[in-house]
């Protein structure tokens, strides 16, 4: 079931409790700037910087705070997280503890997804431990008055619970749907009160920036996007599993060291992210220019870009919750509109028509489901007008 | 259903209410239970857990339609979820797909006439580079093969008996 080797990672390298141990007897002000110092940004795609999140539900006056791990890893191609909670589970419980002495938080929850149930009881475990070791509970690590604890909770089989608001509701007990935005989650979250919601890998450098130091974290990368990065890679190469690399990494040096130097396309981000066509494979994986949660899908020579476009509209237009219009019914017209190119009737006017109404829904949709949600048909109609238009149906 | 069962259903319900804290929080983990435990969540729990947590049924019923993996319609003990997208698309899940439908007698979205196995469809389940992959209930499976889904169903039948869901009379 394994295909990663872990072993050689940063996180494999970090001995867990030094983290904490350094945070603790740090203020929390400067847990913060020395996150901040680092540079950090959110590993979870969107790339805001994680110091920043932090300081505004710092500032934030609350008698209740939270710090959410978000690990409802959703994303097609993504499953760098479940690397993460199998092989270094303490190093993320450990970060969010220092998330929680950070912004003064005394409770955390990790916002699981139901497809890693199996996940749970190892995760159980963990907690359990960190417990009878006095690394979480009451005065943690001796501290007096920092009492942190950290629960699991389940999701149910919804993609837009991966989207931070729409998490907070399903936490809360109520159908999936994103918030309108302000107010952020910093200011209003979790019942109503100050939160931040990181993602998996996210908290797993924190705890490795609190033992190596920020500088270490900063100077590696480039000018806007500092650190590692672990990359979820499959498709159409050699070694597919989870690597990881310096952001600012360009596709065609991450392609050959995965094996996929002939690929005619990667999937940059998932279905929510871009189609990269190989004449664009000088590109950087960095926030300033190919931004991405970790999922890279190879394509080999011989693969239909309209199947692929198809199954992500599939995708979409299945995991929409529905609230907004422009992604309910934005997502429903791009896929009949990849049926009929399909089926060769889809004339050059009705495409743009369809590209049109993509921008419209980039712009116009609630939250950050419905505006990707085209970002992948836009690209591939973009890059592959020649290979999607003009079909010829089998025959019947 | 009789009286007896219905009083043993609310009976387990207060209890879940009672482990994850009687608030509209604990909605969704109290239906993940009568899910698991039930494979699916009738009028009747619906009913039950709103009156216990305060708040009206057309709630609860918002919530239910609205994951995946909760649902009204009863389903087989064994609840198969292969990945449709595309990294397990590309590694050949409809190969997969059609050995399951062949070899359960049954289409996706359907369940088997003696309740044993539902299909259906899943979105990415995280196991994209050892696909094609699909959950049973909550075990995985990676790296599927036409050839290994007889295999499988066998194990179910064989080994997982014990930890299937029980089901009452009136949902099964």
């Amino acid at each position: 079931m394994k295909t990663t080797d872990t072993s050689k990672m940063t996180f494999a390298q970090v001995e867990s409790q030094r983290g904490l141990e350094s945070a603790l007897k740090m203020q929390p002000d400067e847990v913060r700037r020395t996150i901040a110092d680092s540079g950090l940004k959110g590993r979870g795609g969107a790339g805001f910087p994680t110091s920043t999140k932090w300081n505004f539900a710092a500032e934030t006056v609350g008698d209740l705070k939270y710090v959410v791990c978000n690990a409802d890893e959703g994303e097609p191609g993504t499953f760098k997280d479940r690397v993460i909670l199998t092989d270094f589970s303490d190093l993320v419980f450990e970060g969010m503890t220092i998330g929680g002495h950070a912004i003064g938080a005394s409770k955390g929850i990790v916002y699981l997804r139901g497809e890693y149930t199996y996940l749970r009881q190892l995760l159980e475990g963990k907690l359990e431990e960190r417990r009878r070791t006095g690394l979480l509970g009451k005065n943690v690590l001796g501290t007096s008055g920092f009492d942190f604890d950290i629960e699991i909770r389940m999701g149910a089989g919804a993609y837009v619970c991966g989207e931070e608001t729409a998490l907070i509701e399903s936490l809360e007990g109520q159908r999936g749907e994103p918030r309108n935005r302000p107010p952020f989650p910093v200011n209003t979250g979790f019942m109503g009160r100050p939160t931040i919601v990181n993602n998996v890998e996210t908290f797993a450098w924190v705890t490795c920036i609190l033992v190596k130091g920020s500088k270490w974290f900063e100077k590696i990368g480039t000018e806007t996007s500092h650190g590692l990065k672990l990359f979820s890679v499959s498709g159409d190469c050699r070694a597919s599993g989870v690597f990881e690399f310096p952001l600012g990494i360009t596709i065609k040096e991450l392609l050959k060291k995965v094996g996929g130097e002939n690929a005619k396309a990667v999937q940059v981000g998932g279905a929510a992210g871009h189609c990269v066509p190989a004449s664009e494979f000088g590109r950087a994986i960095a926030f300033e220019d190919l931004s991405t949660g970790g999922s890279i899908i190879v394509f080999g020579p011989g693969r239909d870009m309209l199947h692929v476009a198809q199954n992500f509209m599939e995708f979409f237009k299945d995991e929409s919750c529905g609230q907004c219009t422009p992604c309910r019914e934005g997502n429903a017209r791009l896929l009949e509109g990849i049926e009929m190119l399909e089926q060769g009737n889809c004339s050059m006017k009705y495409l743009r028509d369809l590209c049109r109404l993509g921008e419209t829904m980039q712009l116009a949709s609630k939250c950050g489901l419905g505006q990707s949600s085209p970002n992948a048909f836009l690209s591939i109609v973009e890059h592959f007008k020649d290979e999607i238009m003009g079909r010829i149906p089998a025959a019947c | 259903m009789l009286v007896s069962e219905r009083e043993q259903l609310r009976g387990n319900i207060e209890a879940w209410v009672e482990q994850y804290g009687s608030n509209r929080s604990a909605l969704i983990p109290v239906l993940e239970e009568v899910q698991r435990k039930y494979s699916h969540i009738s009028e009747y729990v619906m009913q039950v857990v709103a009156d216990i947590l305060d708040i009206h049924p057309v709630e609860v019923s918002g919530v239910v339609s609205f994951y995946s993996f909760l649902g009204r319609k009863p389903k087989g003990r064994f609840i198969i979820r292969l990945c449709r997208t595309i990294s397990c698309e590309m590694q050949g899940k409809d190969r997969v797909a059609r050995q399951l439908e062949n070899d359960l007698g049954i289409l996706f979205g359907e369940t088997t006439a003696d309740g044993n196995f539902t299909l259906e469809w899943a979105n990415c389940l995280g196991m994209c580079d050892q696909g094609p992959a699909l959950l049973v209930n909550e075990r995985i499976y990676t790296q599927v093969t036409p050839e290994t889904v007889h295999d499988i169903l066998e194990e179910c039948r064989r080994t997982f008996g014990v930890y299937a869901p029980q089901l009452t009379e009136e949902y099964a």
